[in-house]
C-alpha cells in the first residue's frame, strides 16, 4: 500500500516492529553470493521441513528467513539465531533437525557447529563474541544480515527510510549537505572526495537536470563492499540516493551495477519496484510533492566503467571511456549536465548520518577521514570476509586481530590495499592508521576498500605483475601512456619473472612509470604503475634478486628456484609424494624424501601439504 | 564554444589575449607556437588521446597548482601561464613517441616525429604485430561527424583496433573516405578507378561527372550527400572542375560579362 505522508511510514514501520517482535525466535539463513555458492538455499530449505515436521512453527511464533552477507564468507553457509545470537557456521542441510530439535526446541547450542577461534582454539557461541565481528563497527553494513533485503517491511521495522522522511519534511536541501558536509563524510569508491562539496556544487550548477547516480560498478579483484550491501541492504542504498536526490534538487538517477551481480542486479531491482509501489520513490513521495526516480542500467563488467566519466558514457548508450575532467561532472556530467555520482557504500552511509546526526559520524575515525569504512579483508589471513571499522584503526589491527593473522601462523610479508592500482605495503606499515591521506601518502590509496594480505610465500615481483596483467586488460586503450606504457611495464615484469631481467630494468621501469602516472588522461591510467612502484619502494631486494642473482626466494617464479627437501626436517610422512602430480618425489615412509629435479614443474603441492615446512626454496 | 568575453594569459612568458572557450592549443596555433598533435583535428571534438600536446600550467587559483594538461582540450582562463616546452615536458613526449615506435617501428610519420624527440630506435619492446596505426581515433570520429558512424572501435587496452561491424563490409559506409584522408599515419586505404572506389571491403560504383566524365564520387555518397543537405541530387552531378566552371558561367551569363583574356 502506498505510503502517503511520514506519518502512515511511522504507522507501517510501528507496525511491522510489532510483527518482529512477537516472534519468539527468528532463523537467519545468509544467502549471499558466498553462502549461496555453498549451498545455503538447500539449508534454508531442510530448515524449513524440519520445522514444519517439528510442528514448532504452529507452537511458537518462529520465522525462517534469507539474508544478506554476514562478511563471514569463508565460514558459510552460515546461520544464525536470533535473539539467542547464536551463530552457526559451515551449516548442511542434514544439520537442519538438529538444529531445530535441539536449538529451537530444547535451546540448546549444537557444539559441532559452532565457531573455534583458530588461535585461542575456543568455540564460540554468541555472534557478536566472534573477534572477527566484535571488532567491527558497521554503519554501511548495519543491517546486512539482519533484515530480509526482498522485503521492505523488515527494512521499515529496523527504522528505514525514517531518514528519507526527516530529510523531506524536516529539513531544507541546503540543511541536508550541511549535515552531510558536517558529519566529514568522503566518497567511498576510491577518490575520497568530500560528499558535501561535491552536492554542494551540483545543486549550485545552473543547468538542469540534474541526475543523481550511483556506482555499484565495483572490479578491483577480491573486493565484494559494494556487492554485499546491493545484496544485503538494497534499501539503504535507494535511501541514500532519494535524499541526496533531495539534497541537489534531481529528479532521475541510475544504479550502475555490473552484470555479473545477478544477485545484486535482483534485490535491487526489487527494492525499486518495492519502494516505487509504497510511495518512497518515484512520484510525490511521501506525499510531500518531491519526486525522483531510479533506473537500474547494467554494466558489462569494463573495470573502466568504474571511473566516473567512463561509466556516465556508458550509461548513455555510448563507449565506457573516460574523458578528460577539466569541467568536472557535477558541472557537466551524464548527458553534459550535473551529475553526483557516489558509490554505493557512500549511499548507503547517508541514512545513517541524516538519522543519527552528522556529529555521531563525524565523532568517529579521523579528523580528515571520519566515520566507518567496510573492507574486504582476503588473501592469506586466517578470517577472511567483509569487516566494516572506523577509519583510523591500523593496518594490524584489522589483519591480526580481525583477521586472526596469517594462515599457518607464516610471517606477514605485505597488505595490498586499494584494489589494483593500489599499493602494497610492507610490515613496517603495518601500525599506520587506515586512512584516504595516510595510504596516499605511504603510496597506496584507499581504493574502494579491497586488502589482500600476503604472507612470506608471495613473490612481490610476481604480484607487480599480476596487478599490471589486471589492468593491461582493463585499460581502455584511449591514450597512449596507459596503452602503450602500462603494456611494456607488464611486458618488463614478464621478463624479470622469466629470468631475463637486465640490470638497468628497475630504473627504466621507474622512469617510464614516472610518465604513465603524469601523462595518463584518467585515473586508472595514472594510477596503474603504483603495483610496481610500491613493491619497488618497499621490496627492491626482491626485484634486484630477480635481476641479478636469478633468484626467487618466495619460490612463485618458476624459472628462478629449485625446491629442496631438508633432511633435518622431513619426517618420511609421505604427504608430499601423494601430493605431487608429476610423480617426482621419491622416498621411503620414515625415511628422507627427495625432489628430482628434472621432473619437477615447480607446482608448489608438496610444500603446501608439508606440515613440517621441510620443503625449501633454493 | 568560444563567447564573447576575452581573456589574458600567459604563454611562454608572453601575454596573449584569447576568447573565453578557446583551449591553450587555439590560442598557440593561432600565435604559431609549435604544440606536437597527432589525435587534433580543428574540424573535430578533441579527446586528448595521444597526449603529446601536454603543456605546463601554472593555475592561477588552486594555490598556484602546477602541473601538465593537455592543449588540445584545457579552456584557457584568465591569468593562466602555460609553458609549451621544456625539460618534464620534452622527457614526457619523448617517452610517448618511443612507445608509439614501439607500436608502429614501420610509420615514418611516427619515425620523423620520434626522431624529432631524439628517438630512433626504441627501447620498448617492438610490437609483433605489423601496423602503423596509432588509434588516434580520427578516422572513427570523422566518420560519425560525418553522419554515418560505419566504423568504430572493437576491444580494449593493447588489443583495441579500428574495426569494421562484424569484420564485414560496413552497411553504413557511403565511400567518402573521410577517414583515410584524415588518418594521419596513412593507415586507411582506398583505391579509386575510373569506375569504382575500393574501401573497407565495398566497391563502390562511382558517378561520373556529367561534363567531362571524371569520377565525382560513389554513388552512395552522393545519394547521402544529396539527402542530407537538401540539396538534391543534381547538385553533387559535376565534379568540382566542372561545378566551378559552371558556377562561373551562370554568373557570366547573369550579368553579360566577356570572358576575360588571361595570359598564359
Amino acid at each position: 500500500m502506498r505510503i502517503k505522508s511520514v506519518k502512515t511510514l511511522e504507522s507501517a514501520a510501528k507496525k511491522a516492529r510489532t510483527e518482529r517482535d512477537q516472534l519468539k525466535t527468528e532463523v537467519l539463513v545468509c544467502a549471499g553470493t558466498g553462502c549461496l555458492a555453498n549451498g545455503s538455499l538447500d539449508v534454508t530449505k531442510a530448515l524449513e521441513r524440519a520445522i514444519r515436521g517439528s510442528g514448532l512453527d504452529a507452537k511458537i511464533a518462529l520465522r525462517l528467513k534469507n539474508t544478506g552477507c554476514h562478511g563471514f564468507c569463508e565460514q558459510g553457509p552460515l546461520v544464525v539465531i536470533q535473539p539467542q545470537g547464536i551463530f552457526y557456521k559451515g551449516v548442511k542441510p542434514k544439520d537442519a533437525t538438529e538444529i531445530v530439535e535441539k536449538t529451537l526446541r530444547e535451546g540448546e547450542v549444537v557444539e559441532r557447529l559452532l565457531y573455534r577461534d583458530p588461535n585461542t582454539k575456543k568455540k564460540v557461541e554468541q555472534y557478536s563474541a566472534i573477534p572477527f565481528y566484535s571488532k567491527q563497527l558497521r554503519i554501511a553494513l548495519r543491517n546486512i544480515g539482519k533484515i530480509d533485503p526482498n522485503n521492505i517491511d523488515d527494512y521499515l521495522a529496523i527504522g528505514g527510510y525514517a531518514g528519507l522522511a526527516k530529510a523531506l519534511t524536516q529539513m531544507t536541501p541546503e540543511h541536508v549537505i550541511d549535515a552531510v558536509s558536517k558529519s566529514g563524510l568522503r566518497g567511498r569508491g576510491g577518490g575520497g572526495f568530500a560528499t558535501g562539496r561535491k552536492w554542494k556544487t551540483c545543486r549550485d550548477a545552473p543547468a538542469e537536470p540534474k541526475y543523481v547516480l550511483c556506482n555499484a560498478d565495483e572490479g578491483d579483484p577480491g573486493a565484494f563492499m559494494d556487492r554485499s550491501i546491493c545484496e544485503g541492504d538494497p534499501h539503504a542504498v535507494l535511501e541514500g540516493m532519494v535524499i541526496g536526490a533531495w539534497a541537489v534538487g534531481a529528479h532521475e538517477g541510475y544504479i550502475y551495477v555490473r552484470e555479473e551481480y545477478p544477485l545484486a542486479v535482483k534485490h535491487l531491482q526489487h527494492a525499486l519496484e518495492q519502494a516505487r509501489e509504497r510511495g518512497l520513490l518515484g512520484d510525490d513521495i511521501l506525499g510531500t510533492g518531491f519526486s525522483y526516480d531510479v533506473h537500474i542500467a547494467r554494466g558489462g563488467g569494463a573495470f573502466v566503467c568504474g571511473e566516473s566519466s567512463a561509466l556516465m558514457k556508458s550509461v548513455a548508450g555510448e563507449v565506457g571511456e573516460p574523458r578528460a575532467k577539466y569541467v568536472h561532472s557535477v558541472i557537466r556530467g551524464l548527458h553534459d549536465k550535473p551529475t553526483v555520482l557516489n558509490n554505493v557504500e557512500t549511499w548507503a552511509d547517508v541514512p545513517w548520518i541524516i538519522t543519527a546526526g552528522a556529529d555521531k559520524f563525524a565523532a568517529l575515525g579521523t579528523k580528515r577521514s571520519t566515520g566507518t569504512k567496510a573492507f574486504s579483508l582476503v588473501g592469506k589471513v586466517k578470517n577472511t570476509g567483509l569487516v566494516e571499522v572506523p577509519m583510523g584503526i591500523t593496518l594490524r589491527e584489522i589483519i591480526f586481530e580481525i583477521g586472526g593473522g596469517i594462515i599457518r601462523n607464516r610471517a606477514f610479508k605485505a597488505v595490498q590495499t586499494g584494489g589494483p592500482s593500489g599499493g602494497c605495503l610492507p610490515e613496517s606499515k603495518l601500525d599506520l592508521p587506515v586512512d584516504f591521506d595516510t595510504l596516499t601518502e605511504a603510496g597506496s590509496m584507499m581504493g574502494s576498500g579491497g586488502m589482500i594480505v600476503m604472507d612470506e610465500h608471495t613473490c612481490m615481483v610476481d604480484t607487480a605483475r599480476y596487478f599490471l596483467r589486471f589492468l593491461v586488460d582493463e585499460s581502455c586503450g584511449k591514450c597512449v601512456p596507459c596503452r602503450e606504457g602500462v603494456h611494456q611495464l607488464h611486458q618488463m615484469l614478464e621478463a624479470i619473472c622469466r629470468g631475463d631481467g637486465q640490470p638497468g630494468d628497475i630504473e627504466k621501469i621507474e622512469s617510464l612509470s614516472d610518465v604513465i602516472v603524469k601523462a595518463s588522461l584518467c585515473a586508472l591510467g595514472k594510477s596503474a604503475p603504483n603495483p610496481v612502484m610500491s613493491t619497488i619502494r618497499y621490496f627492491r631486494n626482491e626485484y634486484e634478486a630477480h635481476i641479478n642473482e636469478k633468484k626467487c626466494h618466495a619460490g612463485v617464479c618458476r624459472n628462478l628456484f629449485t625446491f629442496k627437501i631438508s633432511e633435518e626436517k622431513c619426517t618420511g610422512c609421505g604427504l608430499c609424494l601423494k601430493a605431487c602430480p608429476v610423480d617426482c618425489i621419491l622416498g621411503e615412509l620414515k625415511q628422507v624424501h627427495t625432489i628430482d629435479d628434472k621432473k619437477c614443474t615447480r607446482c608448489g603441492a608438496c610444500r603446501n601439504v608439508c606440515p613440517v615446512d621441510a620443503v625449501e626454496v633454493i | 564554444m568560444t563567447t564573447e568575453k576575452t581573456i589574458s594569459l600567459e604563454i611562454n612568458g608572453r601575454i596573449f589575449q584569447a576568447q573565453e572557450g578557446m583551449t591553450i592549443l587555439d590560442v598557440a596555433q593561432r600565435e604559431g607556437i609549435p604544440i606536437p598533435t597527432l589525435c587534433y583535428h580543428e574540424a573535430l571534438e578533441s579527446v586528448g588521446a595521444c597526449r603529446l600536446c601536454l603543456v605546463e600550467i601554472t593555475h592561477p587559483d588552486w594555490k598556484g597548482w602546477r602541473g601538465l594538461v593537455t592543449a588540445c582540450l584545457y579552456a584557457v582562463e584568465e591569468g593562466l601561464q602555460v609553458t609549451t616546452d621544456n625539460a618534464e615536458i620534452h622527457n614526457t613526449r619523448r617517452t610517448l613517441l618511443d612507445l608509439l615506435l614501439a607500436r608502429c617501428p614501420n610509420s615514418d610519420v611516427i619515425q620523423k616525429l620520434a626522431a624529432e624527440y631524439g628517438v630512433t630506435a626504441t627501447s620498448f619492446q617492438k610490437n609483433p604485430i605489423e601496423t602503423t596505426c596509432i588509434l588516434c581515433g580520427l578516422c572513427v570520429r570523422v566518420c560519425a561527424v560525418k553522419g554515418c558512424s560505419a566504423i568504430g572501435s572493437a576491444r580494449r587496452g593493447i588489443q583495441k583496433k579500428i574495426a569494421i561491424p562484424f569484420g564485414q563490409p560496413p552497411p553504413d559506409c557511403i565511400g567518402c573516405a573521410s577517414c583515410a584522408h584524415i588518418c594521419p599515419t596513412g593507415t586507411i586505404k582506398y583505391e579509386d578507378t575510373a569506375d569504382v572506389r575500393k574501401i573497407w571491403g565495398h566497391t563502390f560504383k562511382m558517378v561520373k561527372c556529367e561534363s567531362c566524365g571524371r569520377p565525382v564520387m560513389p554513388e552512395k555518397q552522393l545519394e547521402f550527400e544529396s539527402e542530407k543537405s537538401g540539396l538534391g541530387p543534381d547538385y553533387f552531378k559535376l565534379c568540382p572542375v566542372c561545378s566551378q566552371r559552371k558556377s562561373v558561367e551562370t554568373i557570366r551569363s547573369t550579368f553579360d560579362m566577356k570572358p576575360v583574356e588571361v595570359a598564359r
